[in-house]
């Protein structure tokens, strides 16, 4: 029973005055906002604001030279990005890092590789213990395959794919892990109109049915007030606006860092 | 006890004893470094310019010499078998462009190294073949007015010995270094290479005519072949065993990164000293020729420290 | 016309997943298979055994090690040799102390002494990468070379360092040493082969061989959904110098009965062997053997050949000819095919399954 009222609960991921440099470079400064439970938030800004940045530092893949994350009241500094993964917070990428080499099943199967235990002996014995995971969580990604609806590919390498099929399959291998939170980065850059549409179908999908949290950077700005509960504004490394679509809309700092303002 | 004792206090004893004799193995290892940072230095230049790890440059170097000598033995001048062995340098850097470079344009540069180890093994079996595998060649030194002799240089009381044939290696490296240094600074040339070695495709987008470029610096290389060719050669002789030898050129890379040609020096000379250190203080403890190996294994001690060598540029690795 | 799939429909996940799930894949195989059992034990000759059978089968086994460390988690390795070396001594200074141990259980173990080895290899390989990585297995191969060329120990005081198979039985038949019949020697061998090819095969298409996939396609990636590097390219290294330990055992032990230091050096041993899984395959255990049986193969045609075209060619020649052979084969290998003689094999099935009628 899908409601039009979700309930977005606690934080489930804050983020406490994090800044993050590359030698002279300042990619974040004194950055806090936080995720709250069951919402999209979209983290928005101009190019080189920080964004990505701001994802790799949640994702372990930065560490944070100040500040501090804390993701499901559990503070940390500095954590592997495998054990991030691992604590459910799994992502796409701007630029899609698809393996390519394997086909859109073995990359979904690769998502779920985390909730597979049997050591390799196992493996190699293969019959058994080991094929009945591995036959398990094949439906599992199957489920998803089919929630996807990329049944037709799922045996072609995804090298050959076109563009807007590998954002999609990425997205079946970030949800294989069956993630808490959501981590999209520019899930619709370079789609066009009908691509975006069935992808923004699939994040808000994604949301209700699996009650996933959901912190997505993109550019479209039609998309970002149509289907996020709440808008961060980053600049320059800092965040300079933080609420609701409308009133983010409004915000004056916002308006000036998008459409450049006058110095005199 | 003996075997601690063998590998700790002895070796400082050693050295307190007799500084002179420290003194002189430092040198030689110094010597030794700069004919390293030679052959790395081959390395080193394709690398830069076209993104390419040219397994083949000790082959290559092989091949430059050979080709030298031959010409020379068989009574032609000195001035026309370096000529001709240049020719030959420049004729092979077309071939390898128009065989093996021009249809791998951005390729993974893991292929490119695959494919240059496919060259390596060609270019042995068809140096052999053309040749001769089994005999060994000396390079005319005379004519090529390389003194033989070794300097004597009194200090404390006793003698340290350098080889003219060294500080002429020193000399051409230096030379070497500061043209190529010039050439990648000051050129427009030398630009479009470091573009070259950064993408291919964006190289190619901008209008650098790829294929020429590569042609110049395989050039380039081979002629730097040649030198440290004739160097190597004249400290030992000529035959294909030296590839084994350019082989140490991989930690000197390491060690002072592959883009880098300071580092390439430093590099060189480190390994130099250290190899040849360690094999007199700590090799007859160790069981002896541990040179086989030791450059290596520093190598790789000192890339769990600074995976991107003394002088590289970090990696700031991006998603 | 024959090779059709038309009508075989799988009704669960479980008969999607076999290993052949073509059902004339799976004939075809078991065919080849109670072939390479049944000729050469019959018709087999010292030749044959020899010069064919042994190395592929020894060496393909080294092939797969290093393609499941190159082919399929991207780690290149220059060091094969130096692991070979390290199963053979471990297999000969095992037996030799412990002569009635069962030579199965000592082929394990000279794998175990050879998987410790890659793992010590293998952990510079989170921080480094690429050349840097292959620069550093160049480190374990001189090492290996200079600890057998050094050790009287390991080769139990033999003057030249060499070591030779003694004779050995396995459940009561002689398989080992220069006496054992050819035919039971090449049976062991293609009995550890098939095991360890299921095993491997088997590794590759589960969780593992997925997460040495994508720290092949895309580490940075992979890290991010959760797979430990560090772990899973021990595993890589550990797994694929096991098989390159096991495999250096037999090549010795069975094959070559008798070596010295010399033959596991790097330009005759690592290079080759490298060669045979980038001309068969990277990524593929068909193309580890297929690579194996060309590169095994080419010099015995090349050396037949010549005097059946009634060319008289001197035997130093015709290795310059191979050399120059094998570069160029690599090099166009490289340009024309990277995915090897396997993926042309498939190619040629996908071929087949239209035959005749390519609409």
């Amino acid at each position: 029973m899908v409601t039009d009222h979700k309930q977005i609960g606690e934080a489930l991921l804050q983020v406490n005055n994090v800044s993050l440099s590359f030698g002279a470079v300042q990619a974040l400064s004194d950055v806090s906002f936080e995720v709250r439970e069951h919402e999209i938030l979209a983290i928005i800004g101009p190019n080189g604001a920080g964004k990505s940045s701001m994802l790799n530092v949640i994702n372990g893949f930065y560490t944070a030279n100040e500040g501090s994350i804390v993701y499901k009241g559990i503070s940390r500094a500095k954590m592997e990005p495998a054990d991030v993964a691992r604590n459910g917070v799994s992502r796409t990428f701007q630029n899609i890092a698809l393996f390519r080499g394997m086909t859109t099943l073995d990359n979904i199967m690769t998502g779920r590789n985390t909730k597979m235990h049997r050591n390799f002996i196992w493996q190699a014995i293969y019959i058994g213990p080991a094929r009945n995971e591995e036959l398990e969580h094949r439906r599992k990604a199957e489920e998803i395959i089919d929630f996807l609806e990329i049944q037709a590919i799922r045996k072609t390498p995804v090298g050959r794919l076109p563009y807007g099929l590998q954002k999609r399959v990425e997205l079946g291998r970030a949800l294989a892990a069956e993630p808490e939170l959501l981590l999209l980065d520019e899930p619709m850059a370079g789609m066009n109109t009908e691509e975006k549409e069935d992808m923004c179908r699939f994040i808000l999908d994604v949301n209700e049915e699996f009650g996933t949290t959901i912190a997505l950077i993109e550019h479209d700005m039609g998309v970002v007030m149509d289907i996020s509960d709440r808008v961060v504004v980053l600049d320059y490394g800092r965040k300079i606006a933080d609420g609701s679509p409308d009133e983010v809309r409004g915000n004056q700092s916002v308006i000036d860092a998008y459409l450049g303002v006058s110095r005199e | 006890m003996d075997f601690l004792y063998s590998v700790t206090a002895d070796p400082v004893l050693q050295i307190v004893e007799d500084p002179v004799f420290f003194l002189q193995i430092i040198l030689e290892g110094l010597m030794a470094g700069v004919m390293y940072s030679l052959v790395a230095l081959g390395f080193c230049l394709i690398y830069k310019a076209s993104g390419v790890f040219n397994f083949a440059q000790g082959v290559m170097m092989v091949l430059a010499v050979m080709c030298m000598v031959t010409v020379y033995d068989a009574g032609f001048g000195i001035l026309l078998a370096l000529l001709v062995a240049m020719v030959f340098m420049v004729g092979l850097s077309f071939a390898i462009e128009r065989v093996v470079l021009r249809p791998m344009v951005n390729q993974p540069q893991i292929i490119l190294f695959m494919a240059t180890i496919g060259l390596a093994f060609f270019l042995e079996g068809f140096g052999e073949f053309i040749f001769g595998g089994s005999s060994q060649k000396i390079v005319p030194t005379e004519a090529l007015h390389i003194g033989r002799d070794a300097l004597l240089i009194p200090m404390f009381g006793s003698e340290i010995r350098l080889q003219q044939l060294d500080l002429t290696a020193g000399v051409c490296a230096a030379l070497l270094v500061a043209t190529l240094a010039l050439f990648f600074q000051k050129t427009t040339v030398g630009r479009a290479l470091r573009a070259v070695a950064d993408d291919h495709q964006a190289a190619l987008s901008v209008g650098i005519p790829l294929r020429s470029m590569w042609v110049i610096v395989w050039s380039v290389a081979g002629l730097v072949a040649l030198v440290t060719g004739i160097m190597w050669g004249a400290s030992s002789s000529v035959d294909f065993s030296l590839v084994l030898i350019a082989m140490k050129a991989f930690p000197v890379l390491i060690l002072g990164g592959f883009t880098s040609v300071p580092g390439v020096i430093v590099g060189g000379l480190i390994i130099g000293v250290g190899e040849k250190v360690a094999e007199l203080y700590w090799g007859d403890a160790l069981g002896g020729s541990i040179e086989e190996w030791f450059a290596y294994v520093l190598a790789l001690v000192f890339l769990m420290f600074r995976p991107q060598g003394l002088f590289g540029e970090k990696i700031i690795e991006r998603v | 016309m024959i090779y059709r799939e038309t009508g075989q429909y799988k009704a669960t996940y479980g008969a999607d997943q076999q290993l052949f799930p073509i059902v004339q894949d799976r004939y075809f195989f078991f065919a080849f298979m109670a072939f390479l059992v049944i000729y050469p034990v019959f018709f087999g000759s010292d030749y044959l055994f020899q010069v064919v059978l042994y190395p592929v089968l020894g060496l393909g086994l080294c092939a797969l090690g290093l393609n499941i460390l190159t082919g399929y988690c991207g780690q290149i390795s220059l060091g094969t040799g130096g692991f070979m070396a390290i199963g053979a001594y471990s297999f000969f200074k095992i037996t030799t102390i412990f002569p009635d141990l069962n030579i199965l259980i000592i082929f394990i173990f000279a794998g175990l002494i050879s998987a410790l080895f890659g793992i010590l290899i293998g952990l510079p390989s989170l921080r480094i990468k690429g050349f840097y990585l292959a620069v550093t297995t160049l480190a374990a191969q001189f090492f290996v070379e200079w600890c057998i060329n050094r050790s009287d120990w390991l080769s139990n005081y033999s003057p030249s360092h060499t070591i030779g198979a003694p004779p050995r039985e396995l459940f009561g038949f002689l398989v080992m040493g220069p006496e054992a019949p050819g035919s039971a020697k090449y049976l062991v061998m293609l009995f550890i082969v098939a095991v360890m090819t299921l095993f491997a095969r088997n590794l590759v298409r589960g969780r593992i061989g997925r997460s040495w996939m994508a720290i092949r396609d895309m580490d940075i990636a992979a890290e991010l959904i959760g797979i430990r590097p560090l772990f899973t390219k021990l595993s890589a290294f550990a797994i694929g110098s096991f098989y390159i330990g096991v495999g250096g055992a037999m090549h010795v032990m069975f094959n070559l009965e008798n070596v010295d230091p010399e033959a596991f050096e790097i330009f005759s041993t690592s290079f080759p062997i490298l060669f045979m899984i980038m001309i068969g395959g990277l990524g593929s255990i068909l193309g580890a053997y297929m690579g194996a049986a060309f590169i095994v193969l080419l010099p015995v045609l090349l050396r037949n050949a010549f005097p059946f075209l009634g060319i008289d060619i001197a035997s130093h020649v015709i290795q310059h000819i191979e050399f120059m052979l094998f570069g160029g084969l690599i090099v166009f290998f490289l340009i024309v095919e990277p995915a090897g003689l396997a993926r042309l094999w498939q190619i040629l099935k996908e071929k087949l399954r239209q035959w005749p009628f390519p609409y």
